[in-house]
């Protein structure tokens, strides 16, 4: 048990590092910002001495080094600054939708993850059966279809008839079952689009794991094909599929952007896209902050998980 | 049909699937198997020996399918049974046991579930299975036979996992087990303890067996009988004893006769060795390998290295070639150091020194022609082109015995196994080399291509004066082509001598060890081997 | 319930169209390349149909369309008639010709993109595994590190640093996904530089140039060009997403993503023109996909086999 601890010790410090390493790259990245950000915030009209003050306001006057750190310290005490276009405190612009893009994730992930998983066990098992060949071009196809694409065709089947609102407005007030009825395109739209992905990587994983020797050796033994999946390939399966689960989610984080504009839903993804055509640096900087952290952590976690279902990796010589 | 007949096969025909066609595997084979009787099925590679096996169960592979004949079980057709009524069978009356253990045994379970699963399912109660198994890994010489059940695969070694793995077979008391090459993977003095323990187990039990291998020597200690399959057709089946004694078919002849090519004995060698290794320690990162290694190699003699995996016999070659520079110690070349990392060597000192490696499928860069990549070390290191070059390729090509017309412009997938080691033997000798290090250059080919090779190695040793360094864990590969033996354990030198010293005793006790685990033709040597220990 | 029906029609069209495309080929390609013809399923043969219609499409679209990329030839959303076969968007300008520019445009932005991403990872990628050691232990970190940020997120925030242009759009998404490929190379590579005619290469003292074209390269190329197609398909989605979002390819240029994002508010009354370019998209990428996965399939196939 030691050693597995160790390990996860090492992962957790691994992942905190690479957090770290993106906040740099984040930052840096408005390092590259060509002119200044006082001038360009400014424009044309701007005459030297107001850049100058606006400089020192913002602290743009100090050495990169003491501006990260300062940021940084902020954003750990959940202080992202203030928006360049609006000059309001860029939490209190997030907090908010911060909550409504995690329930539309969650909402979707919930019918993904089970409706892909049976999905991909089943097209797995029924390897080129009538089921598979449609499962599989379905969800080829569905793959390539852009977001917006099967956003549109949701809204033009469902919400043109009045069954679903093709805009949500949605209020702290609503209760769950309200919310739920709202959102039901958008999280649908993800749905679709996720479940094709995991289905097919759930499918080449168990297909992968089928053809192992211990499975064959399994079918020798005489054991049932249900007890072969139960007992014999799905503990070895846990680890694959974590993989998938989490490499879905994570692609959740950058499929509800596109949605989010779509349905006009008040989410991060909307305020991010809203202020890169502003040129909200600020603002930009703090989502993708917070929407690579999701993404860093989502990994994180599946790699522990994945370990700690490794016999090989938990039991040592 | 008597009622002692537990298995019986009629003309039987498997088809595996190449695209979009069907080809023959087994081609209308029969077998007639008695209880209690062990039958070896022998065959070079794609000879189809595991498809029959597999087939006694009623099992095709995936991509395989069963298109005639019949077979029956004990008065059960196997070919229109249900799959629940087959399912039944395996484990319980029909087992099987893998050539790798290591990746036939769920590594997600431990051992002793692994092989209470068949027992539970037909009845028994877990902890009289348990009882079983405790009692079978000891008939098995497990170590630690309590115990070792709850380990997880992976924590026990490969030899150990081939005898759970029998054990978990005879759970159930099975009326015929289907071993296909049980000791293939295994090194010769692991090899010994699982044949001995599998030979006692069926015959205490009164199993019968199916043996599947392509090792005669190995055969002839457990089978009763032994049937010889060729590209799936049946070429001869006769009494173990009778067949060694005298077979028929002209292939079986061959196969009988590989084994007798011998190099004639050089005299002892004299004068300055071509190379010399002197006191070689080396490893990677914490791993020690070599400890204080040191011999020495004459122009136009073989030197073989013999040692089973571990012992760091191909380690020594790759500290000669200079892709692992050693710790301490040197490779003396015609007198002259050589820079430890090969890419402080000179060209004239790579090209002195050539490679042939085991596995020409990966020694081959796959999408070159035989032009390039025999023309190449010609083309580099001795400055050739165009008709020149065209030339030398064809003379390589016909030194190597390949029609250069048909072969020059083919690439390595268009080759048989031995064609291609041929092609690796073309490659080092466009060098013009004074030294080739053959890492187990025969252990990937079926006999009969062995012979072939090891021959033509021979000539062109004689032709060109070239010293071998042969790197090998197989004795007779040894006794055919050595003139000089280094044997290694551990890293270490354990003994070494000219040929003729080595194979006379008194030797050191590894080496004692190793010469008697070579299994021999005779059908008695096995007992007579446990017998003396 | 228009949309459908048309789509079943068409995936019904679809089927004896790619089966006598499949049926030609066979008859016009000389022996052995019409054996590969021959056994690739039918949606390959799919794929391999609509990929050429766009390349025709792409190169002579003066030809066939009826009426400039930019001009305004006639009112607002006009519905469709036999001038405007397709109707016109929201300035007045043909939208079947707009269809037909978008072809050139957005494909021929993702294809340059893609290309570019390539031969930076590629080379990259190949070069760390052959060398090894602290130089492939850097750029390898350094990638991780990037791929940490999500690449929509990333291009994102590039694309607000570097504001949005053709060359600005297609220098970024090139480098976010160079690391992509990066991966992918390196791995494929990693796999070939272990096999022993890499070591005999090396030992004969070949150069590391050598070593890459003519031991690793062809080796890597099978896995390398599937990787370009599924490459391509991602490149050409999220380019689509960032014009659709109104960051991408700008106005007047004729692209399919901010063709749906003009027009979107016909879809709510019930037109569905705008879904045309969307479908475009869909279509290419199906295209696309449906090779990548038979040339995959293919190679392992014959992997198994040798």
């Amino acid at each position: 048990m030691h050693a597995v601890l160790m390990m996860i010790l090492q992962r957790l410090g691994l992942g905190i590092l690479t957090l770290f390493v993106v906040s740099v790259v984040i930052f840096g990245a408005t390092e590259l910002l060509p002119g200044d950000l006082a001038s360009s915030l400014l424009g044309q009209s701007a005459t030297p001495e107001t850049v100058a003050a606006l400089r020192q306001q913002m602290g743009l006057d100090q050495p990169a080094p003491v501006r990260y750190w300062t940021w940084l310290t902020g954003v750990v005490q959940g202080d992202f600054g203030v928006s360049l276009a609006t000059r309001r405190p860029i939490s209190d612009m997030m907090s908010m939708r911060l909550g409504n893009t995690v329930f539309l994730a969650l909402y979707a992930a919930a019918i993904a993850v089970p409706l892909s998983l049976v999905l991909g066990i089943l097209a797995a098992l029924w390897r080129n059966s009538l089921f598979d060949r449609v499962a599989n071009a379905g969800a080829l196809s569905a793959i390539s279809f852009p977001e917006f694409f099967v956003a549109y065709i949701l809204i033009f089947l469902l919400a043109q008839s009045g069954v679903f609102p093709s805009m949500v407005r949605i209020s702290p007030a609503m209760g769950l079952t309200d919310k739920l009825y709202v959102t039901f395109l958008p999280a649908l739209t993800l749905t679709l689009v996720v479940t094709a992905h995991m289905m097919r990587m759930t499918r080449a994983a168990i297909i992968n794991l089928m053809a192992s020797p211990y499975i064959e050796m399994a079918r020798l033994k005489g054991v049932s094909p249900l007890r072969i999946v139960l007992r014999h390939a799905l503990p070895n399966a846990l680890a694959p599929i974590i993989n998938v689960v989490a490499l879905n989610l994570a692609y959740l984080i950058t499929g509800v952007v596109v949605v989010e504009v779509v349905f006009v839903y008040p989410g991060l993804g909307q305020l991010m896209v809203d202020s890169v055509a502003k040129r909200d640096i600020a603002v930009v900087q703090a989502i993708a902050l917070i929407f690579a952290s999701a993404y860093v952590l989502l990994n994180l976690t599946a790699d522990v998980l994945s370990t700690l279902t490794n016999p090989r990796l938990m039991r040592r010589k | 049909m008597s009622s002692d007949v537990l298995l019986q096969i009629r003309d039987l025909q498997i088809e595996g699937r190449a695209g979009e066609d069907w080809l023959p595997i087994i081609k209308g084979v029969n077998l007639t198997l008695k209880r209690g009787e062990v039958l070896g099925l022998i065959g070079e590679s794609g000879a189809g020996k595991s498809t029959l096996g597999l087939a006694a169960m009623g099992f095709a592979r995936d991509g395989c399918r069963i298109s005639g004949g019949e077979i029956n079980f004990d008065g059960i057709d196997l070919r229109t049974a249900s799959e629940r009524a087959k399912r039944n069978l395996r484990g319980q009356r029909i087992a099987y046991v893998a050539q790798s253990a290591a990746a036939s045994f769920n590594p997600a379970h431990k051992l002793i579930d692994q092989y209470c699963e068949v027992p539970v399912l037909g009845g028994m109660s877990r902890s009289k299975a348990a009882d079983e198994a405790v009692t079978l890994y000891r008939k098995m010489q497990l170590p630690d036979p309590e115990d070792i059940g709850f380990r997880y695969p992976h924590q026990v070694s490969g030899g150990q996992l081939q005898r759970a793995m029998t054990a978990m077979a005879m759970a159930c008391h099975p009326d015929l087990i289907i071993f296909d090459e049980p000791t293939t993977a295994l090194d010769v003095t692991t090899q010994i303890e699982v044949l001995a323990a599998i030979r006692d187990i069926v015959r205490d039990f009164n199993t019968a067996a199916i043996y599947i291998t392509h090792d005669l020597a190995v055969v002839a200690q457990m089978a009763d009988r032994i049937k010889i399959l060729l590209r799936g057709d049946e070429v001869e089946e006769a009494d173990t004893r009778a067949m060694l004694a005298a077979p028929k078919a002209e292939y079986t002849k061959s196969l009988w006769a590989v084994r007798s090519f011998t190099r004639p004995e050089q005299p002892p060698a004299e004068g300055a060795p071509l190379v010399s290794v002197q006191g070689v320690t080396a490893g990677y990162g914490k791993a020690q390998i070599l400890h204080d290694v040191s011999f020495d190699i004459h122009p136009g003699r073989t030197v073989a290295v013999v040692g089973e995996s571990g012992s760091g016999k191909s380690t020594v070659a790759r500290v000669i070639t200079g892709l692992l520079p050693p710790r301490e110690g040197q490779v003396v070349f015609d007198g002259q150091p050589l820079p430890p990392d090969y890419r402080a060597r000179t060209r004239d000192q790579l090209r002195q020194c050539q490679m042939i490696y085991q596995m020409a499928d990966t020694a081959l860069n796959p999408k070159l022609p035989l032009r390039e990549l025999i023309g190449r070390p010609a083309q580099m290191y001795l400055g050739l082109k165009g008709r020149a070059l065209d030339a030398r390729v064809r003379d390589l090509l016909a030194l190597i015995e390949l029609e250069p017309d048909q072969y020059i412009d083919r690439l390595p997938s268009e080759l048989s196994g031995g064609q291609k080691q041929r092609i690796g033997i073309a490659r080092a000798l466009a060098a013009e080399p004074r030294l080739i290090i053959c890492d187990e250059v025969t252990s990937a080919l079926d006999q009969i291509v062995q012979e072939g090779i090891l021959k033509l190695l021979d000539r062109l040793q004689r032709e060109f004066g070239l010293a071998y360094m042969f790197i090998t864990h197989d004795l007779s590969t040894v006794r055919a082509i050595a003139d000089d033996v280094v044997v290694m354990q551990l890293g270490r030198v354990v003994e070494q001598g000219p040929k003729p010293e080595m194979f006379t005793p008194p030797h050191a006790p590894y080496t004692d060890l190793l010469l008697s685990s070579v299994p021999e033709m005779d059908p008695d040597w096995l007992t007579r081997l446990l017998a003396a220990r | 319930m228009n949309v459908l029906i048309f789509l079943v029609l068409a995936i019904a069209a679809s089927i004896p169209l790619s089966y006598a495309f499949r049926a030609g080929l066979v008859r016009v390609l000389p022996h052995e390349k019409a054996l590969v013809a021959r056994d690739m399923p039918l949606t390959a043969a799919f794929g391999i149909m609509v990929i050429g219609v766009y390349v025709i499409v792409a190169f002579a679209a003066p030809l066939l369309a009826p009426f400039p990329e930019r001009a305004v030839v006639g009112s607002q959303f006009q519905p469709w008639d036999s001038t405007y076969l397709l109707g016109t968007d929201r300035l007045g300008r043909d939208m079947l010709s707009r269809l037909i520019y978008g072809a050139r445009n957005t494909v021929g932005i993702a294809f340059a993109t893609t290309a570019l991403a390539f031969v930076v990872g590629a080379l990259l990628g190949i070069w760390a595994a052959l060398r090894g050691g602290w130089l492939d232990q850097l750029l390898s970190r350094f990638v991780d590190a990037l791929m940490a940020i999500p690449s929509l997120i990333f291009s994102l925030l590039l694309l607000t640093i570097f504001g949005t242009s053709v060359l600005t759009l297609i220098l970024v998404i090139a480098a976010v996904d160079a690391t992509r490929v990066y991966r992918i190379a390196r791995s494929v590579s990693q796999g070939v530089v272990v096999m022993d005619y890499i070591e005999a290469a090396r030992l004969r003292g070949e150069g590391n140039w050598y070593l890459i074209r003519h031991e690793i390269l062809p080796n890597a190329l099978a896995p390398l060009v599937a990787e370009f197609g599924l490459r391509f398909c991602f490149v050409f989605l999220t380019i689509s997403s960032l014009s659709f979002l109104g960051l991408g390819i700008q106005p007047p240029t004729a692209d399919w993503g901010s063709m749906v994002r003009d027009n979107a508010t016909l879809i709510t009354f019930g037109d569905m023109t705008p879904l045309m370019p969307a479908g475009a998209i869909a279509l290419l990428t199906v295209a696309v996909n449906f090779v990548v996965d038979w040339q995959l399939y293919r190679a392992s196939g014959l992997k198994e086999q040798g």
